[in-house]
């Protein structure tokens, strides 16, 4: 589970064009190349810098938040790509960075993001695309001891 | 110590333009200089745009420029706090949708970063209607 995670972590632009390259014709920045890169993982982020070293404090709060639920995500740093960074905004029609997708949808950025991790609305929507947060399964434990 | 700045601007203010202007006259522009200074174009239209199209009960945009790697009195990170009976019965991504709508010319114009709270009036009432600051900069702005 760690070395996939740490592949996707490590996951560089150059890489992610290398791999348009290689599995698709899409060009960087096109609605179909976006299709793909949000439907390749159930929770996909475009962020500011990486989630060891977010750029923002907008992202650096959405890694926080999915680390807190043991989220394993894709992550795309659009600071290293101006095309994803300026096409993600007109993807989702969202002007701001950073957003989050869930099984190829968007979910929205920062403050929807940290709202919904502060109303359990979080908790629910990562089980309807199959991923048990880990502040639920925490939450279990607790209760099996007692 | 709002009131002292103002009351030696004023004096600033009359003795340049004494006796051309009636002190009257001269608080008044005193006043409107002020009102300036304390926010900037933008943050002049934005709040224009977000009451002409939500018709909000209650508004509050504070500039956030100053936590971020950007000069000194610039208008780019922005947080507004509307609420507003056009949010009722809408979910917050739409909410969010409608104010980004709204601010569509700031957004594509040099406001970088717009962090949104959006409440119904009840939903307000019902809160601490505390706001929380947004997440300290960590220096991506421009790079």
């Amino acid at each position: 589970m760690f070395s996939a995670l740490r592949l996707v972590r490590s996951v560089r632009p150059e890489t992610i064009k290398y791999c348009a390259r290689v599995f698709s014709a899409e060009a960087v920045g096109s609605k179909e190349y976006f299709d793909k890169l949000v439907a390749n993982s159930k929770v996909v982020v475009f962020m500011k810098g990486t989630p060891d070293a977010p750029r923002c404090g907008f992202s650096n709060a959405v890694v926080q938040i999915l680390r807190m639920h043991g989220v394993e995500y894709d992550a795309h740093n659009v600071l290293a790509n101006e095309d994803v960074r300026q096409g993600i905004k007109e993807y989702s029609e969202w002007p701001t960075i950073p957003q989050v997708f869930m099984s190829g949808e968007f979910v929205g950025g920062c403050d929807i993001l940290l709202q919904m991790h502060q109303n359990g609305e979080l908790i629910e929507e990562l089980q309807k695309v199959g991923i048990t947060s880990a502040l639920l399964e925490a939450e279990k434990s607790k209760g099996d001891e007692k | 110590m709002i009131k002292s700045s103002v009351r030696s601007l004023y004096r600033i203010y009359c003795r340049a333009t004494q006796p051309a202007l009636a002190p009257v006259q001269n608080l008044q522009r005193v006043i409107q200089l002020c009102a300036m200074s304390s926010g900037g174009t933008v943050e002049a239209a934005i709040k224009s745009k977000i009451e002409s199209s939500l018709n909000p009960s209650y508004l509050h945009i504070i500039n956030e420029s100053y936590m971020h790697n950007v000069p000194k009195g610039s208008e780019t990170h922005f947080k507004v706090v509307v609420v507003s009976e056009a949010f009722n019965d809408l979910p917050l991504i739409k909410r969010h949708r409608l104010v980004n709508a709204t601010l569509s010319e700031e957004l594509g114009s040099g406001v970088h970063a717009l962090s949104i709270v959006a409440k119904t009036p009840s939903q307000w009432s019902e809160s601490s209607q505390e706001i929380e600051s947004s997440p300290a900069c960590r220096g991506g702005f421009g790079k």
